[in-house]
């Protein structure tokens, strides 16, 4: 038997919370960080180049659209890192109560923006 | 494997374990460079010297090796969630894995400076 339930699936209508945005983000930037693997491999790479190419390294890295670029997945990371920590702990059921869930969601967004927004005023 | 049970829930168990493992291992390296580096004076010179050495390298590399591994369960997870078709579901996953395996490559030249 089917049973007929009220749905309510209107993503452009569902008032998403804090924790959920949170998890969303942590989807949004796992998959950013993913396609952006062979350029991190690459940051590294000229990090670690010969003192001539790393001259050149340089001059990539400072392009105004690559600081930019770079901003974004420092944000991905950090984002990544705080609300993955976030999940380990409610993995042990750590934090399950609503008003501390919502708490360490804001956390994390707050965390994270400042993360980024001082090792990004560090390193510009 | 003898008692190997052919119906139950629990195949994922594995990879959704070793999602967790190397997210933590992840999060222990991220820590432990960030500390290193804040203790050590900020040159290019520093930096070589730093990642040339050879237990930064093995610790490194195993760390790149956390990530490949959890983004393999991540990633599929997001294409099982989206992706419907059979077909285009394989696909992405064949993709997956020859991205990840390349980015695997490119990273032990990279760290072992070959
Ligand atoms: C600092 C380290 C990291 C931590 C603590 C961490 C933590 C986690 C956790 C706990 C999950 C499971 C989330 C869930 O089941 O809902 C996850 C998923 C995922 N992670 Fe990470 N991660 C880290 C680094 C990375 C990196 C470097 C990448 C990519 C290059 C990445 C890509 C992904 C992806 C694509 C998923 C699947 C997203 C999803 O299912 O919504 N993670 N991560």
């Amino acid at each position: 038997m089917q049973k007929q339930r009220p749905k309510h699936l209107d993503l452009a209508t569902i008032r998403l919370p804090i924790p959920g945005i949170v998890s969303i983000l942590h989807r949004v930037s796992g998959v950013a960080l993913f396609f952006s693997l062979p350029l991190l491999i690459y940051l590294l790479h000229g990090s670690l180049s010969s003192a001539e190419s790393f001259e050149t390294y340089r001059a990539v890295v400072a392009h105004p659209l690559m600081k930019i670029i770079l901003i974004g997945l420092l944000w991905a990371y950090m984002h990544h890192f705080c609300a993955g920590i976030r999940f380990l702990f409610l993995d042990i059921h750590k934090g399950l109560e609503l008003q501390t869930a919502r708490a360490t969601a804001k956390t994390v967004v707050v965390v994270s923006l400042a993360l980024t927004l001082i090792l990004g005023v560090a390193l510009w | 494997m003898v008692n190997r049970s052919v119906i139950g829930a629990h195949y994922g168990l594995r990879d959704w374990v070793m999602q967790r493992v190397t997210a933590t291992i992840m999060v222990i390296y991220t820590v432990a460079l960030a500390l290193f580096l804040l203790t050590m004076p900020s040159s290019y010179a520093g930096w070589k010297d730093f990642f040339a050495q050879t237990w930064v390298q093995v610790l490194t590399q195993t760390t790149l090796l956390a990530v490949f591994l959890h983004v393999w369960v991540g990633i599929r997870d997001v294409w099982m969630d989206y992706i419907k078709p059979t077909g285009l579901r394989l696909a992405l996953h064949a993709f997956t894995i020859v991205w990840l395996v390349s980015c695997f490559i490119y990273s032990v030249k990279v760290v072992w400076g070959l």
